[in-house]
């Protein structure tokens, strides 16, 4: 089954450190490794492209589900599609994530299209985690592209998370807000050595009283190269923010490109962008503790990436 | 023992350089609470710095325990043994009360109630602390808190604290000089602190006063006092303040 490395990588990305309880599905180097459907949840193939079906009955309450990725083959390259649905009134937790060690000379790339419908009065937790390993000249590259259609009253946590080993980045993320629905985003993404990553948001404020709180924080080391962009429109009574966070490091470039559209009155939309380097006295005061200066660095930044 | 040689501290600006600090030296000897007095824009932060290491003296030397430190970074003498609470505490997103304690006392397994007992130690009640950020949402009063109890788990013997009363209510003054006093208590464990109180002042076993960048007094507080009391206003000012605190109640 599951090879050292893949397991590996699995805990890496889902804190997995066995089978996961509830349902799950593993795909490992484009192929099923594993699926439990449970009596709420159900999990299916796509029959017209590779993917899979999440379907969660109304009503569901504390359950979770676990879609890992993991490539260990270099030079694989695919495009996966999953849709969930999700039912009126459910809670549950996704967890979704993709590990690629590549030790070989050809690029991998795993790109995930993810699709949620979103059910009235529902409430998900999603987790999404991207890891990369491996000292093979290949890439590992992850392009996800991620669509969220919010039902009345419905709200959704998105934590994304890209910590190192990603060579190469563009993050797609469209939501539409429906009625009182409520979207919160995390982001938190570190970059190095040549790595990109761009990432992107498009908020749909169209429901009256929705509203979305999408917040960045990066940490851009060595020569790597970052995109932000967040584009938020209000087309209704509604109240969006973003937040774009970043400290650069050495010959690292970060570009934040905010974008608010309000198309209604009542529509309160607040963009904030700070980038910087660490600030001195940070360092100073963590260096009076008796830390070297890099040991300052690490704890500032594993903290404000925390 | 800290001695300070004739140091000397200045900045350029344009194309002059202003002498902020001008031929300073004192002792602070072991096992004694020394307190640094004068004026706003006198130098007394500056010198703070410079005996942390934060800023370089243009001339002078300065030794803890007989060894030069003139030439050591700020974490090689935070690790020979001094420590220092900032005039002005640093945030930090991310970094929880409990993580700044950890660091501060070397220890990363410091056990939370262990971490604790030095945020009780300056007041606070540590259970509502122990997991907050060091950020933004902390009150001016809170951070100067903190920022003490940094110095305590640090247990060094060397400790420079820069207006520790600044913004901490009136009400905790006692128990924060309790802390100082058990501070002192600690074997060979000397203390310097720059203050304005007269409460802070009136603990010390030697009071040096510090103008224009220049020791301008030094003594008991037998003799420094009654000097200082008929002439800085920063003194007379707090005076006034507690007379009204002790009326209220
Ligand atoms: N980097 C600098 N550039 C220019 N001037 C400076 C610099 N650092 C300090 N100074 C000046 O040096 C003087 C001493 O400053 P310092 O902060 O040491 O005073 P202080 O005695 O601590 O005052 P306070 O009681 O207000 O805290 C001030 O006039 C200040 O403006
Ligand atoms: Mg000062």
């Amino acid at each position: 089954m599951l090879t050292e490395i893949q397991k590996q990588l699995l805990k890496e990305i889902a804190d997995l450190h066995k089978v996961p309880e509830g349902a799950y599905n593993i795909r490992a180097n484009g192929a099923a490794a594993g699926r439990n459907s449970t009596a709420n949840i159900e999990i299916s193939s796509k029959t017209d492209k590779p993917g899979i079906d999440i379907r969660i009955k109304p009503g569901t309450k504390n359950e979770s589900v676990h879609i890992p990725v993991v490539l260990s083959e270099s030079g694989l390259k695919e495009i996966v599609y999953n849709d969930f649905f999700v039912g009126d009134d459910c809670d549950v937790v996704i967890v979704a994530g993709c590990g690629i060690s590549n030790c070989g000379d050809q690029d991998s790339a795993h790109d995930g299209v993810h699709c949620f419908y979103i059910g009235k009065n529902a409430k998900v937790k999603y987790v999404e985690k991207h890891y990369g390993e491996g000292t093979g000249r290949g890439k590992r590259i992850m392009n996800p592209r991620t669509e969220v259609n919010l039902g009345e009253g419905s709200s959704m946590e998105m934590e994304m998370v890209q910590i190192k080993g990603v060579d190469d980045t563009k993050r797609d993320t469209v939501a539409k807000l429906e009625k009182g629905a409520r979207l919160v985003v995390h982001e938190r993404l570190l970059t190095h050595g040549d790595q990109k990553a761009e990432s992107g948001y498009t908020v749909e404020l169209n429901g009256e009283n929705s509203s979305a709180d999408v917040v960045s924080r990066s940490v851009a080391k060595e020569q790597s190269y970052q995109i932000y962009r967040s584009r938020i429109v209000g087309n209704a009574l509604s109240n969006g923010h973003t937040e774009c966070d970043a400290i650069i490091m050495d010959k690292a470039r970060v570009v934040a490109i905010p974008e608010l559209e309000a198309n209604d009155l009542d529509s309160a939309l607040v963009h904030e962008a700070a980038i910087g380097k660490i600030a001195g006295d940070q360092i100073i005061k963590l260096m009076t503790l008796g830390l070297t200066e890099a040991e300052a660095e690490e704890q500032i930044i594993n903290g404000f990436l925390r | 023992m800290l001695e300070l040689k004739n140091l000397c501290f200045g900045v350029e600006s344009e194309d002059s350089t202003k002498e902020i600090i001008r031929d300073v030296s004192f002792t602070v000897p072991d096992e004694k609470f020394v307190v640094i007095t004068g004026p706003n824009g006198g130098g007394k932060s500056t010198l703070a710095r410079l005996i942390m290491g934060i800023e370089k003296p243009s001339a002078g030397r300065i030794y803890l325990n007989g060894e030069d430190i003139t030439e050591l970074g700020i974490t090689e003498r935070a690790k020979l043994g001094i420590s220092f609470a900032l005039q002005q505490p640093v945030r930090f997103k991310g970094i929880h009360v409990v993580d700044l304690l950890r660091l501060a006392s070397g220890n990363q397994k410091l056990s939370v109630s262990d971490a604790c007992e030095y945020l009780s130690a300056v007041g606070l009640c540590a259970r509502d602390y122990i997991n907050r950020e060091v950020n933004a949402s902390l009150s001016g009063g809170e951070m100067k808190r903190i920022e003490i109890a940094t110095v305590l788990a640090r247990g060094t013997t060397l400790s420079v604290f820069d207006e520790p009363e600044a913004g901490i209510d009136l009400w905790s003054f006692q128990s924060l000089i309790q802390v100082f006093e058990n501070m002192q208590k600690r074997s060979h464990a000397s203390i310097l602190i720059i203050s304005h109180q007269e409460r802070i002042l009136e603990i010390a076993d030697s009071i040096i006063l510090i103008a224009d960048g220049q020791v301008r007094g030094q003594g008991s507080k037998e003799e420094m006092l009654p000097e200082l009391m008929k002439s800085t206003v920063p003194v007379t000012c707090n005076r006034i303040l507690e007379g009204g605190v002790k009326n209220a109640d």
